[in-house]
């Protein structure tokens, strides 16, 4: 039940809390989403969605850092550059 | 999907685990509290990978598995009611009641609405003013925000006929209902990341220092998991017991200070009853005053009909981590998704359905060797 999907905002819509609103695009499929709880965030910034609610945002230079900290605990010779090419699919 | 796929990557996942191994001079016993965080290490091999280093054993983290019974008896009662529309997560309509479930409820000909977000059952209350539309508000600190968005919306929309059924968990009086009991096993803690998105997890830092246990808050993917647990067993090798934030890209130490302000508008903490587990001091919100209004069970009676639970479900030693699904006896044999003994084995979140799903194949041979 607490599992919330990132998307990215691409459009606000409503900026009146309690009905503050965005468009948010999910891998392409975007869907209205309610932003009062993230009301300053930014047109291309990713939230975190669960129950149609913005809960957070995503912090890319935090989830850099994640990146850089797996590194350190020797990666030995892992390519870290290209982390798309790889992924356990989704069922 | 950006922030997903790259948190799935296979060779990624081998050198966590590597680590993991070379640090760890023991078989440490570490819980994950988010049924989320259950389902994501059973999906991914997680726990059998590791579990000549790390017990894995699974808390309460399943809003939908301690919602107590009086209040599924409850909803599948308003359900019935030919003035009402019971709007739900989806995840509630299999749910064992004393009598039925609300799956059986609907079959009958009730009015029961599986929505997406509380906010269309608000919709839904603006769309039929003839009828009386009750969301069945369960949910840990990571959907309250939902549901506090609710009531200010049908407020500034003057709708008299919402009402939310309220049964909202708090995770931290639960870490410390389990770190009291006296058969308590669990020395190490993965944080639930989305609980902690809204609720922070500075909280965490007395509980960590009083109970000596370390609190490695992470997301849901394996890279995530590997990394707490990593970060967890490094801890526990080395004697500390600090909160650490393994899913920095979007939990805050502080949370989500707007949701805060909007629950805390909202919701006042109470003692809750959790199925399986009993009542837990502070472990549950109930609606302000202010709010009553759009409290259900004031504007509803509830019939007066012995609440039955079943006497074979284990589920509260399942739910408090003491026995694993596939230890209890009824297990993949008189319980099962289709005809379930408890909410473990319906819910999403919930630890037997994990099993059922993604271990019940091993279960027959492997059984020792997953425990």
């Amino acid at each position: 039940m607490c599992l919330a999907v990132p998307g990215k905002v691409v459009e606000w819509r409503d900026r009146d809390p309690p009905f503050a609103s965005a468009l948010v695009t999910f891998g392409g499929i975007q869907r209205c989403i309610n932003m009062a709880c993230m009301t300053d965030v930014s047109l291309g910034d990713y939230v975190l969605v669960h129950a149609g609610i913005a809960i957070s945002r995503i912090d890319p230079d935090e989830a850099a850092k994640v990146w850089a900290t797996l590194e350190r605990i020797d990666l030995d010779e892992m390519e870290i550059g290209d982390r798309s090419d790889t992924v356990i699919d989704e069922e | 999907m950006q922030y997903v796929d790259e948190y799935r990557q296979p060779e990624l996942c081998r050198q966590l685990i590597a680590e993991i191994r070379q640090l760890a001079t023991r078989r440490w016993t570490i819980m994950e509290v988010c049924g989320g965080q259950t389902h994501g290490l059973l999906r991914y091999g997680i726990d059998s990978e590791l579990r000549d280093v790390v017990r894995l054993i699974h808390g309460p983290g399943c809003p939908v598995c301690v919602t107590p019974l009086e209040s599924i008896d409850f909803a599948t009662q308003l359900a019935r009611r030919q003035d009402v529309v019971l709007a739900s997560f989806g995840d509630m309509l299999r749910v064992p009641g004393s009598r039925e479930n609300l799956l059986q409820v609907r079959a009958d000909g009730g009015n029961v609405k599986i929505v997406y977000s509380p906010l269309d059952a608000v919709e839904i209350a603006a769309s039929h003013p003839e009828r009386q539309v009750v969301f069945f508000a369960v949910g840990f600190e990571t959907t309250t925000p939902a549901t506090a968005l609710a009531v200010h919306q049908a407020d500034r929309r003057d709708l008299e006929n919402f009402y939310l059924l309220v049964s909202h968990v708090r995770v931290l009086p639960a870490m410390e209902m389990l770190m009291a009991g006296k058969d308590n096993s669990v020395q190490g803690f993965l944080g639930a990341g989305h609980v902690c998105t809204v609720a922070g997890y500075q909280c965490y830092e007395e509980f960590a220092r009083e109970h000596n246990v370390p609190v490695v808050v992470t997301g849901f993917e394996p890279v995530d998991l590997l990394s707490g647990i990593l970060e967890c067993v490094r801890q526990l090798e080395g004697g500390e017991a600090e909160v650490c934030n393994r899913y920095s890209r979007t939990a805050l130490a502080e949370g989500n200070r707007k949701a805060l302000e909007i629950i805390n508008d909202v919701y006042e903490i109470c003692d809750q009853s959790w199925r399986g587990l009993g009542t837990i001091a502070d472990g549950g919100l109930s609606l302000r005053e202010k709010w009553a209004r759009f409290d259900a069970t004031k504007r509803f009676t509830q019939l007066d009909l012995p609440i039955i639970e079943s006497t074979w479900c284990r589920s509260g030693e399942v739910l408090s981590g003491r026995i694993k699904p596939i230890e209890c006896e009824h297990f993949s044999t008189s319980c099962t998704p289709e005809s379930p003994l408890g909410a473990p084995m319906v819910s999403a979140e919930g630890a037997c359905a994990a099993y059922y799903r993604y271990a019940c194949d091993l279960t027959q041979q492997s059984v020792p060797e997953l425990l």
